[in-house]
């Protein structure tokens, strides 16, 4: 009746110091919000909301607690590795400590970096096409509870069974039934199989949002640079996670059925499963960087207050990076023995990428040539990205080289490479983004003090935590190492490291504290103009937080920089007489698309659980509601012109 | 209905034809994987048997036949709500449906076949590859026939709206996209099987 559940588990003091925290913090909240009577304030404006802007917000919130998740996580390998030298075995048993490593990688990609674009897009993209809307409200708040619901299942894992301990790509034979009959790997596939179909529908969504909803005159060579780089994310999106699907479907058939795609008897293949998950993979690393570009393009332009130097070239960049990084995949395993040419094909296609990529950077410094340059925040995450993405991108470039890839492949180096990229890139573009858009979302600006010594911390950190890297992993320290011998002489390497984690912490904790003393502060911070950085993009032409319709007009536009050839031609206020104002229709809220959530997590506890009844039950649970929301008519509601008039 | 309505309905045609559209073309890369992980493993029959000891070829031609026919069947359906002939609609439909259903039923018999015989699944690579593209398209003509009994309740009741001509649209392309799926299994798994 119940599966694997009836087993008894037994927990460890971690195990249980996390799942404790959990339920307090879950106590917590729930009694924060019945004190404050906040239920009905939360089910009306953002559970059951349709609209991308409070969508964009819950995503932030999930990818913050997951990005909590996974630095402690970090925090607590890194304490490992301190410890564990020698005689001493550390603290944490090996199959804890793959847990870790595995719940690390899987966390900080699908849920802290898919999350926080995802963020972006919601918040961003329809302001800065000047729609109303994305294309399909309902599959956008259906996307976010599938995201959502894999990011619970990871948590869950803590308590309640294990997690994968074979790293976040679960690499067969090890992911297979033979030598992992537990509920780990299945706790892995199933949480990123939801969320990756979340993301996929998400994808489509914004596509079709961009090609379809633009305002007037916004033609393809005239959308901010961001919108471009997202666009790239999203064909990126659409041609890759198809393959995670597929693959992972795959993966679950040979555990669920005695399939035997990737067994090492019975005819399976294994390294198929390798290059099929890197040609998901390797678009991945793209899908998460190209918005992170776009970012930065934009704040590099409004805080050198200039025009974005060389717009074509860097679209065109863009497209190239798009296209090449479907060419590359067989780089994340030159040492599987494919012949001297595949491998010289695939490294040849990986140094190409970096010309593309140099020419954005050149574009970005040519951009603060001869500008006036403001060092707010937001530049100084700029800067920071500069400075580490282009140790990263060197070191890349060094490993797509087979013959040097073969001594560094699965050390240290290779962890210290694509940190540099994603912290470098992701990460610091999505808190240069946060602070710069934080004002249009909120409707306040964010301390610049506190943001600054955040940003020196999270620079110094990071510095600190992966430098050492690059130099372990050319002394020969492999990844997921939790015991070393003493005489190699990695101990002080690895106390460094640590010490940048905790920097980072530290980094992270002021932004938490930035968080709550901008908002006690929100009085004498508020944007009451809607521009409060002198911008260029159509965001910044409605008020600040914008109203549900976004824009009570809908622009024309017929430049790039829509906003500011509005201001500089002083085209920004009709007077009022020759306004047309419209109605407007938006979509009404919905509990169905939480409810599918609710039901998918349902779904997805009992597959692990190999409780099928009640799945196959969750599962008819989701389509009736399907069906049900196919039935709903009327299922927007109106908006009149003079109520639209009377509000702005 | 007013003019925002109307203006709306406009837009929402244009944006789900479109975006089911992008939809279609990521299950062609999620068929496309399927087909890829066949064409590795094919020949990994493991000691068991190969696709040309297995398929009958005319077996394999009548479930295309049918499947074409019931493409034409639903494109008749397309004609008829042109001219609005609600009852036309219904009967393509119907017509369509009970062909579907009679392709899922040999498909089942084949693989039910397969299996008594100990040639399932778990026998091979290549069974295992084999099951996996051909009942993934399977149940992707099952869906489309869940979803046809879905809509075809409220043309019923309501006749052809808007909002049903509008999802008549997107389950035609599903049931075109999946005829031609089934044209590369036909020839790359049974065509090719058998030379």
């Amino acid at each position: 009746m119940l599966g694997r559940l009836s087993d008894v588990y037994k927990h460890d003091f971690i195990e249980y110091a996390a799942g404790y925290s959990m339920l307090i913090g879950a106590i917590f909240l729930i009694g924060y919000l019945t004190y404050k009577k906040k239920w009905k304030w939360l089910w009306k404006e953002y559970i059951t909301s349709l609209d991308p802007k409070k969508i964009g917000m819950m995503y932030l919130v999930v990818a913050m607690l997951s990005l909590v998740k996974g630095l402690v996580d970090a925090l607590m390998m890194r304490a490992q590795q301190v410890l564990s030298v020698g005689e001493s075995h550390g603290y944490l048993a090996s199959d804890h400590f793959q847990q870790l490593f595995t719940a690390h990688g899987t966390t900080m990609i699908f849920f802290v970096g898919m999350g926080i674009i995802f963020a972006l897009m919601n918040l961003i993209v329809p302001l800065q096409i000047g729609a109303r809307d994305v294309a399909f409200p309902f599959l956008n708040a259906v996307s976010f509870y599938l995201y959502a619901v894999g990011a619970g299942l990871v948590v869950l894992s803590l308590v309640v069974g294990e997690f994968s301990g074979t790293g976040w790509v679960c690499y067969p034979p090890l992911s297979g039934l033979a030598y992992n009959p537990g509920v780990g790997v299945d706790y892995w596939i199933w949480s990123v199989q939801i969320a990756g179909i979340g993301s996929l529908l998400s994808g489509l969504n914004f596509f079709v949002t961009i090609v379809k909803m633009r305002c007037p005159g916004m033609t393809l060579m005239k959308m901010p640079i961001f919108i471009w780089s997202v666009l790239g994310t999203l064909v990126l999106i659409l041609f890759a996670f198809p393959i995670l699907t597929a693959t992972i479907g795959m993966l679950t058939l040979d555990r669920y059925l005695d399939m035997h795609f990737f067994t090492p008897d019975f005819g399976g293949n294994p390294m198929m499963y390798i290059n099929l998950i890197w040609a998901w993979g390797h678009p991945e690393v793209y899908i998460l960087v190209l918005p992170a570009f776009g970012v930065f393009s934009e704040i590099v332009a409004v805080f050198s207050q200039k025009r974005l130097f060389g717009y074509v070239s860097m679209v065109w960049a863009l497209a190239a990076i798009t296209f090449l990084s479907f060419i590359v995949w067989l780089h994340h395993f030159f040492t599987m023995g494919a012949s001297a040419n595949a491998n010289a094909f695939f490294g040849i296609m990986t140094m190409l990428i970096a010309v593309p990529t140099g020419v954005k950077l050149f574009n970005w410094l040519f951009t603060m040539h001869r500008g006036r340059v403001l060092f707010t925040t937001p530049m100084l995450w700029f800067l920071g990205f500069v400075f580490i993405f282009v140790i990263g991108g060197m070191t890349g470039v060094l490993m797509s080289a087979a013959p040097a890839d073969y001594q560094v492949h699965n050390s240290l180096f290779l962890i210290a490479h694509f940190h540099s990229t994603i912290i470098g890139a992701v990460v610091f573009a999505f808190f240069c983004g946060l602070t710069y858009w934080f004002p249009k979302i909120f409707g306040y600006k964010l301390n610049e003090r506190l943001g600054r010594y955040a940003f020196w911390c999270w620079m110094i950190g990071f510095l600190l935590a992966f430098m050492p890297l690059y130099f372990l992993g050319l002394m020969g320290a492999t990844r997921r190492l939790d015991h070393y011998d003493a005489t190699t002489g990695w101990q002080p390497l690895f106390i460094v490291a640590a010490a940048g984690v905790i920097l980072i912490s530290i980094g992270f904790f002021f932004q938490v504290l930035q968080v709550i003393v901008s908002y006690r502060q929100r009085k004498e911070n508020l944007d009451t103009t809607g521009d409060p950085w002198n911008g260029r993009t159509l965001e910044w032409s409605i008020p600040s937080p914008p109203p549900e319709y976004n824009f009570a007009v809908i622009p024309h536009v017929h430049d790039i920089d829509a906003f500011w050839s509005m201001k500089h031609e002083r085209t920004k206020h009709k007077p009022p007489s020759e306004v047309i104002w419209e109605d407007i229709l938006m979509p009404k809220n919905t509990p169905l698309a939480a409810l599918i959530g609710g039901f998918s997590f349902l779904m997805g506890f009992c597959l692990i659980w190999h409780i099928m009844w009640l799945a196959g039950l969750s599962l008819a649970g989701v389509i009736i509601c399907m069906v049900i929301r196919l039935a709903e008519k009327n299922t927007e509601h109106l908006i009149s012109a003079k109520e639209v008039q009377r509000s702005t | 209905m007013t003019a925002v309505h109307e203006k709306h309905l406009e837009e929402t045609y244009s944006k789900t034809v479109f975006g089911f559209w992008s939809y279609l073309m990521t299950d062609c890369i999620l068929f496309g994987t399927l087909f890829a992980t066949y064409l590795v493993l094919h020949n990994n029959t493991f000691g068991g048997p190969n696709a040309k000891e297995l398929f009958s070829m005319p077996f394999a031609l009548t479930e295309t036949l049918i499947l074409l026919t019931s493409s034409f069947t639903c494109t008749l359906s397309k004609l008829a709500a042109y001219r609005g002939d609600k009852n036309k609609v219904i009967a393509w439909f119907a017509v369509t449906f009970l062909l579907g259903l009679a392709f899922i039923a040999m498909e089942f018999n084949e693989f039910s076949h397969l299996v008594h015989e100990g040639n399932s699944w778990r026998r091979s690579g290549f069974l295992t590859a084999f099951f996996t593209l051909v009942a993934t398209h399977g149940l992707h003509i099952s869906t489309g026939l869940l979803w046809m009994i879905i809509l075809m309740i409220p043309v019923c009741r309501h006749g052809l709206t808007p909002v049903s001509l509008k999802r008549l649209t997107c389950l035609r392309m599903f049931w075109h996209f999946l005829d031609i799926v089934w044209i590369f299994i036909f020839t790359i798994v049974y065509l090719m099987g058998a030379l």
